[in-house]
C-alpha cells in the first residue's frame, strides 16, 4: 500500500464544489451576456484602451505562468535531469491548461472569435508579430496536448497510441522549447510597437528578451507553487516517489529559478543604461519600477539563493509565490499599469466587474479541471500498467 | 547628466560605457553570488 496512492472519498456539495459551482453559473451568467451584447456589456474596454485584464492578466501572466511545462520537460528530457521526474507530468498539465485557458479567454476578447482561425486559414498576414505569436500558441497547444495525451490515454486503457506518443516526447520536447522560445519573446516584441504609450522605464528594445527570460523564472516557481498546492490538497492521490522528491524538486527548481531571476534582473538594469533612463527613477513610476526590480526580482532572487544554501523548504515556497506575484505585477505594469501613462486619469483604463468576473471563471473552469484530472489520471502516481515505461 | 549629450556619439559613448562597466560589476558578483549558492553543496559532497 505505501507505494500506492490512498483512495479518498470526497462529497458532492463540499466547500470546494459549491463555491466553484456559483463562480461557474456566475461565469456562464457573464457569458450570455458577452456574446449577447458585445464587448461594451461586460467590459469598459475603449479605442485608447482595446486590451484590458483579458489580455494582460489572462493571456500574457498566463502564457508566462504556464512555462513550466516546457522547462521542466527540457530539465529531464533534454538535459537529463531525472531526478525531477516526478514534476513533468503536473508540469505539463499545468502548461496544457494555462494554455488552454488562454484561449479560452481570448474567446471573450476578440471582438469576432470565430474569426480566430483566419491567420492559418484565410489571411496569414505573416509580417505581423501577432501572426508568430498565434501560429506559436496554437503549434505549442497542440504539442502540450501531444505531451499530456499519454496520460489520458493511460487513463483510458489505450497502450497502443500511448506507445506511439511516448516514442515522440523528445521531439515533443525539443518542439516545446523552440516553440516557447519563439512566443514568449513575441509577447514582448509586441510591444516593441508602441514606445510612446509605454512608459520609457519599462519600455526597452530588449523587452523581447525580458519576457523570454522572465517566463524561465515564472515556469520554474509556478511548477514549486503548484506542486506546494498539490501536496496540500491532493497528497492522498500520489504514490512514494513523488512525496519522496518533492524536497528535491524544491531544492533545484529554487536553485535554478535563483539564477535566472539574476540574469534577469542584471539585463533589466542593462535596459535601463541602454536608455540612459536614470534620471527617470526619482519620479512616482520610477518608485514603482524600484518596487517591482529590488522587492520582486532582486529579493526573491537572494530568497532563493538563502533557501537553498540553508535547505529551507518552506522560505523557497513562499518565495516561488513572490515570484509568481512578481512576474503578475510585470505583465500588469506592461500591458495596463504603465500603459497610456501619459494619458489623462479619466481616460486611463480600470476593468468593469464583470471582466474580473470572467477572468475568475476562466481561471475557476481551469482549476476545476485540473481537478477533475489529478483526480482520476496518473499524474501524482504511475499506472500499475506502466511501471516499468519510467 | 543628460543635458551634456549633445549628438548620437556622445549618447551611444555613454550608454555603452556604463553597460560595459555594469557588465563586469556583474560579472565578478556573479560568482561570489554562484559560491553562495553552490558553497554548501560543495561541503556536502566533501564531508558524503
Amino acid at each position: 500500500m505505501a507505494d500506492e496512492p490512498m483512495v479518498v472519498e470526497r462529497p458532492l456539495l463540499s466547500k470546494f464544489n459549491v463555491i466553484a459551482g456559483l463562480i461557474i453559473l456566475v461565469g456562464l451568467w457573464l457569458t450570455f451576456k458577452r456574446f449577447t451584447g458585445g464587448l461594451g456589456a461586460v467590459s469598459n474596454l475603449d479605442h485608447s484602451n482595446p486590451w484590458g485584464i483579458w489580455i494582460g492578466f489572462d493571456l500574457l501572466c498566463g502564457v508566462a505562468l504556464a512555462a513550466g511545462g516546457y522547462t521542466t520537460a527540457a530539465a529531464v528530457e533534454i538535459f537529463n535531469m531525472k531526478k525531477f521526474h516526478a514534476a513533468v507530468r503536473p508540469a505539463i498539465l499545468t502548461g496544457f491548461l494555462g494554455y488552454s485557458m488562454v484561449v479560452f479567454a481570448l474567446l471573450y476578447d476578440v471582438g469576432r472569435p470565430w474569426r480566430l482561425p483566419y491567420p492559418f486559414a484565410v489571411n496569414q498576414g505573416v509580417t505581423s508579430v501577432m501572426f508568430e505569436v498565434g501560429a506559436c500558441v496554437a503549434l505549442y497547444l497542440t504539442v502540450l496536448f501531444l505531451e499530456f495525451s499519454p496520460v489520458a490515454l493511460e487513463w483510458l486503457g489505450a497502450k497502443k497510441i500511448r506507445a506511439v506518443v511516448v516514442r515522440l516526447t523528445i521531439l515533443l520536447t525539443i518542439l516545446g522549447v523552440v516553440l516557447s522560445t519563439l512566443h514568449q519573446s513575441s509577447l514582448g516584441a509586441m510591444y516593441l510597437l508602441v514606445p510612446s504609450k509605454l512608459h520609457p522605464l519599462w519600455y526597452s528594445p530588449y523587452l523581447p528578451v525580458f519576457f523570454f527570460v522572465s517566463s524561465i523564472a515564472a515556469g520554474l516557481s509556478m511548477v514549486i507553487f503548484e506542486g506546494s498546492l498539490s501536496h496540500r490538497f491532493f497528497k492522498d492521490k500520489m504514490d512514494d516517489e513523488h512525496r519522496k522528491s518533492a524536497n528535491d524538486i524544491v531544492l533545484g527548481f529554487g536553485k535554478g529559478c535563483s539564477m535566472v531571476l539574476a540574469a534577469y534582473f542584471a539585463i533589466k538594469v542593462f535596459g535601463l543604461a541602454l536608455g540612459n533612463n536614470w534620471n527617470l527613477l526619482g519620479t512616482g513610476y520610477g518608485l514603482w519600477f524600484m518596487v517591482e526590480m529590488l522587492g520582486f526580482v532582486l529579493l526573491p532572487c537572494l530568497l532563493y539563493a538563502i533557501g537553498v544554501r540553508e535547505k529551507n523548504v518552506t522560505l523557497i515556497k513562499w518565495t516561488a509565490l513572490w515570484t509568481v506575484l512578481g512576474i503578475v505585477i510585470n505583465r500588469l505594469n506592461i500591458v495596463l499599469i504603465c500603459f497610456n501613462w501619459q494619458l489623462p486619469a479619466d481616460q486611463r483604463y480600470f476593468p468593469h466587474w464583470m471582466e474580473i468576473g470572467i477572468s475568475v471563471f476562466v481561471i475557476t473552469v481551469g482549476i476545476v479541471v485540473f481537478r477533475f484530472i489529478v483526480t482520476r489520471m496518473p499524474i501524482f502516481f504511475e499506472h500499475p500498467d506502466y511501471k516499468e515505461a519510467h | 547628466m543628460s543635458e551634456s549629450i549633445h549628438t548620437l556619439q556622445e549618447f551611444m559613448l555613454q550608454t555603452k560605457g556604463i553597460i560595459y562597466l555594469l557588465a563586469i560589476g556583474y560579472l565578478a558578483g556573479f560568482v561570489w553570488f554562484w559560491r553562495f549558492l553552490h558553497g554548501r553543496d560543495k561541503k556536502e559532497d566533501q564531508i558524503g
